[in-house]
C-alpha cells in the first residue's frame, strides 16, 4: 500500500508552548517547517498555566540567575543536571523579553516594567527569603503565551497540521530519526512526514493516574513513540502531586482554601493533620500534607464507598468569605463533586500534576541515549523540549513557574540546534523500506481484532493501578505488586478492540492509539519507581524514611544518579547526574530543607 | 447530526485545554446532547468553539453571555 509522503526541513510534533517556540526558530531561519497538533494550537494544555513564568529580571527587587539556579538545584533535590540548570536560568530573561516583543501582555508595574510576584521555592540570596520572580499575564499566562507565539508563527509561515495525530517515530537502521507517521483525523489517512529534523513537544502524560489535574489530552504520545522506537525514558519515577484535587475528577483546588482555614478530615471526622504536623497542621508543605493524606487512606481511614479519599472541610467558614475570597470553589464543588461546600466537605485526594522525567535530552535540545559506551550519545535528527523532555532541570521535583520557562528555553534551543544541524548540511536520508509497516499493523490490528480488551476499561485499570501503587507516597510491597499488575494491564493494552471501524473522524481509534502510548509511560513509571530504593524529591518511600544517616530518606552514595528505563526489555540502567555547571561553581550536595 | 459531524464535535469536546471544560463537555455529550433539537445542537457546537477560559467562566457562572440561544445551552451545561 502506498502512503503519501510530505517532505519538510523540520517536523515538530506539538503546538503547545514548547512546539510553538521551536517552530519560530526554524521558520524564521527560512526552513520549511510543519507543526502537527491533536488540537488547535491555542487549545494545547499550556493554556491551563496561570501562575506565571520564572525569570530573575529583578524588576521588583534584586535578583540573580545564580540565585534562581540554586533554588532549582535544591528543588530538584540535587538530581537536576547543573549544566542544563545554569543554561535555563541564565537564558530566562532573554526568552521572557522576547515573548514581550512577540506581544505577550505581561502584567506591568507602575513604571511600565514586567510585574513580578513571589512563588513557592523561589528565594533570594541562595535560599534566604522569598523573591518576586514570576511573570504573569493576569490569570491567563499560558493562554496569552500560546496566542503570542501562534501569531508569530503564522507570520513566519509555519505550516500547521491541526487535528493530526503523530503515530510513530521513523528511525533508520543507523538510528537516525527521519520524521513521523501521522494520521489526519478528518480522513483517517496515514501520511509520512519525511524531515531532516524531528522535534517532539508533545507535553506530559498525567493521564496515567486516576486522579490528575492534567487535561484529557496529556496521554504521553511523544514518550510512547520514543519508547516504541527504542529510545529510553529518563527519571520516570518522579511525578509531582498536588495535595488537593477533587476526588474522581482531579480538578485542582487551590492551596488558598486551606489558607483561609479549610481543614482536612478522615472517615472518623478527625483533623488528622494535627498528628502529622502539630504546628503547621493543614498548612504544612505540599509534600507533608499529601503524604499524610495517602497514609490515612492506606490505613483504612479514607472516606466514601471505596475509602479512597479524605475530606476538605470549610463548612465552619463564613459563606460570604468563601464566595468572596475563594471564587470558583463553590462551583467546582457543585460541578465536579456534586457537593455544596458551604454545607458539606469536599472529597479530595493527592493528585498527579507534573511529569519531571521524559525523553532524555542535552540542554541543546538534542535527544541523547546510551550508545557504544557513551551514556549521552546524540540521536541524530531528533530533538525534544517542554514537559515531554528531560533535560534534566527539574530532577526529582519541579519548582512552580519553572516549567513554562523550560518550554521557552528548551523549545528555543531545540529549534536553534536543528537550524544549526540543518545549515551544516544534514540532508534528507532515505526512508527505510518498511517505514510505515509498524504503524499500519497497529491500526489494522485495532480494526480487525475481535474479543479484545475495551479501551475505557483498560485505561481505568491502568489509572487505578498507578494511583494505588505508585502514588504520592510509595510503599515497597505495593510497588512490587504494582509492577506485576501494570504488566498485566500492558497485555490488555496490546490487545485493544474498537467497535467503530470508520476511516473519517474515528475518535474510538484515536483513543485506542493514545492508550498504547499511556501504557508505555505507566510501565516506565512503575518499574523505575520500584527500582529506586531511596526517597528523593517527589519519590517518597515508606522503607526509606528520614533518619540521621539518610536525611529525608535520600541516599546519595547509592542513588545520586538518573534512571534510564529501556522500553525494549523493561531493563533499567543509570547514568550520572551532571554536577558541573557551565561557568559557575557546583551547587554542592546538601540536605534539602525548607 | 451526521456521524462525521458528531465525531468531529466529540473530539473537540473530549480534548480541551482545561480539564474543567473536558469534564463538563464530555459529560453533556454523553448525557443531554442527544435530547437537544437541531437548533440547540448547533448552539452547543458554537459554544464548543469558544476558548477554554471563556467557556469555563460561563459554565462556572463567573460570566454571562448575551445571546439567548447560547445562554440556554449554558444553563443546561451548568445543570448536567
Ligand atoms: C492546571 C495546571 C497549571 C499549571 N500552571 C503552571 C504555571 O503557572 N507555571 C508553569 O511554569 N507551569 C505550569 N503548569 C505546567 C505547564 O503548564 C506545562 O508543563 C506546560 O504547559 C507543557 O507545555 P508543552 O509545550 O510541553 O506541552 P502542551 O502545552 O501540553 O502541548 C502539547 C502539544 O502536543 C500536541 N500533541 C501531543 N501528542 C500529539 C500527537 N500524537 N500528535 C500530534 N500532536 C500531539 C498537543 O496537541 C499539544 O499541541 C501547569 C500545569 C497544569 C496542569
Amino acid at each position: 500500500m502506498s502512503i503519501p509522503i510530505l517532505k519538510f526541513d523540520a517536523v515538530i510534533v506539538g503546538a503547545g508552548g514548547a512546539g510553538l517556540r521551536s517552530a519560530i526558530q526554524l521558520s524564521e531561519a527560512g526552513l520549511k517547517t510543519a507543526v502537527l497538533s491533536k488540537v488547535f494550537p491555542t487549545r494545547s494544555h499550556t493554556v491551563a498555566a496561570q501562575g506565571g513564568v520564572a525569570a530573575s529580571l529583578g524588576n521588583s527587587e534584586e535578583d540573580h540567575w545564580t540565585w534562581h539556579m540554586y533554588d532549582t538545584v535544591k528543588g530538584s533535590d540535587w538530581l537536576g543536571d547543573q549544566d542544563a540548570i545554569e543554561f535555563m536560568c541564565k537564558k530566562a530573561n532573554e526568552v521572557v523579553v522576547e515573548l514581550e516583543h512577540y506581544g505577550m501582555p505581561f502584567d506591568r508595574t507602575d513604571n511600565g516594567k514586567i510585574y513580578q510576584r513571589p512563588f513557592g521555592g523561589h528565594m533570594s540570596n541562595f535560599g534566604e527569603k522569598p523573591v518576586r520572580r514570576s511573570c504573569a499575564a493576569a490569570d491567563r499566562t499560558g493562554h496569552a503565551m500560546l496566542h503570542a507565539m501562534y501569531q508569530r508563527n503564522v507570520k513566519a509561515n509555519t505550516q500547521f497540521f491541526v487535528e493530526w495525530m503523530a503515530l510513530d517515530l521513523i528511525r533508520d537502521e543507523e538510528g537516525h530519526v527521519l520524521g513521523v507517521t501521522a494520521m489526519e483525523m478528518e480522513t483517517g489517512q496515514v501520511v509520512i512526514f519525511h524531515a531532516r529534523a524531528t522535534i517532539f513537544a508533545t507535553g506530559g502524560a498525567g493521564r496515567i493516574y486516576y486522579s490528575s489535574t492534567n487535561a484529557f489530552i496529556n496521554t504521553g504520545d511523544g514518550l510512547g513513540m520514543a519508547a516504541r522506537a527504542g529510545i529510553p525514558l529518563e527519571d520516570m519515577e518522579f511525578w509531582q502531586f498536588h495535595p488537593t484535587g477533587v476526588a474522581g475528577a482531579g480538578v485542582l483546588i487551590t492551596e488558598g482554601v486551606r489558607g483561609e482555614g479549610g481543614i482536612l478530615r478522615n472517615s472518623d471526622k478527625e483533623r488528622f493533620m494535627e498528628r502529622y504536623a502539630p504546628n503547621a497542621k493543614d498548612l504544612a508543605s505540599r509534600d507533608v500534607v499529601s503524604r499524610a493524606m495517602a497514609t490515612e487512606i492506606k490505613e483504612g481511614r479514607g472516606c466514601g464507598p471505596n475509602k479512597d479519599y479524605v475530606l476538605l472541610d470549610i463548612t465552619h467558614l463564613d459563606p460570604a468569605t468563601i464566595m468572596k475570597r475563594l471564587p470558583g470553589i463553590h462551583e467546582i464543588g457543585i460541578q465536579f463533586a456534586g457537593v455544596d461546600c458551604l454545607k458539606e466537605p469536599l472529597p479530595v485526594v493527592p493528585t498527579c500534576h507534573y511529569q519531571m522525567g521524559g525523553i532524555p535530552t542535552h540542554f541543546s535540545g538534542r535527544v541523547v541515549m546510551p550508545q557504544n559506551g557513551d551514556v549521552n550519545a546524540v540521536v541524530p535528527g531528533f530533538y525534544a523540549g517542554g514537559e515531554c523532555a528531560c533535560a534534566s532541570v527539574h530532577g526529582a521535583n519541579r519548582l512552580g513557574t519553572n516549567s513554562l520557562l523550560d518550554l521557552l528555553v528548551f523549545g528555543k534551543s531545540a529549534g536553534d540546534s536543528a537550524v544549526e544541524d540543518l545549515k551544516s548540511g544534514r540532508a534528507h536520508r532515505d526512508l527505510p523500506k518498511d517505514v510505515s509497516d509498524k504503524t499500519l499493523a497497529r491500526i489494522s490490528a485495532l480494526d480487525n481484532r475481535k474479543g479484545g480488551a475495551n479501551v475505557n476499561e483498560t485505561r481505568l485499570a491502568m489509572q487505578r493501578t498507578m494511583q494505588d501503587h505508585a502514588g504520592v507516597f510509595r510503599f515497597s510491597d505495593m510497588l512490587k505488586e504494582g509492577v506485576e499488575k501494570i504488566l498485566e494491564v500492558e497485555k490488555a493494552a496490546r490487545q485493544l478492540e474498537i467497535k467503530d471501524k470508520s476511516m473519517a473522524w474515528n475518535t474510538a481509534r484515536t483513543e485506542a492509539l493514545e492508550m498504547e502510548n499511556l501504557i508505555e509511560v505507566a510501565k516506565a513509571t512503575m518499574i523505575s519507581a520500584e527500582a529506586r530504593k531511596e526517597s528523593r524529591g517527589a519519590h517518597v518511600r515508606d522503607d526509606a524514611p528520614d533518619t540521621a544517616e539518610f536525611p529525608n530518606g535520600r541516599n546519595d552514595a547509592v542513588w545520586h544518579k538518573h534512571t534510564m528505563f529501556s522500553p525494549v526489555d523493561n531493563a533499567i540502567t543509570y547514568k550520572p547526574v551532571n554536577m558541573q555547571p557551565l561557568t559557575v561553581d557546583t551547587v554542592a550536595l546538601k540536605t534539602r530543607l525548607y | 447530526m451526521e456521524r462525521k459531524d458528531y465525531e468531529r464535535l466529540r473530539w473537540r469536546c473530549i480534548r480541551r485545554g482545561l480539564l474543567e471544560v473536558d469534564i463538563a463537555l464530555t459529560r453533556f455529550l454523553d448525557d443531554g446532547f442527544d435530547k437537544l433539537n437541531e437548533d440547540q445542537q448547533q448552539a452547543f457546537v458554537e459554544l464548543a468553539d469558544m476558548e477554554d477560559h471563556d467557556l469555563w467562566h460561563l459554565i462556572s457562572g463567573q460570566a454571562d453571555i448575551d445571546d439567548d440561544r447560547l445562554a440556554a445551552i449554558v444553563e443546561l451545561l451548568r445543570k448536567s
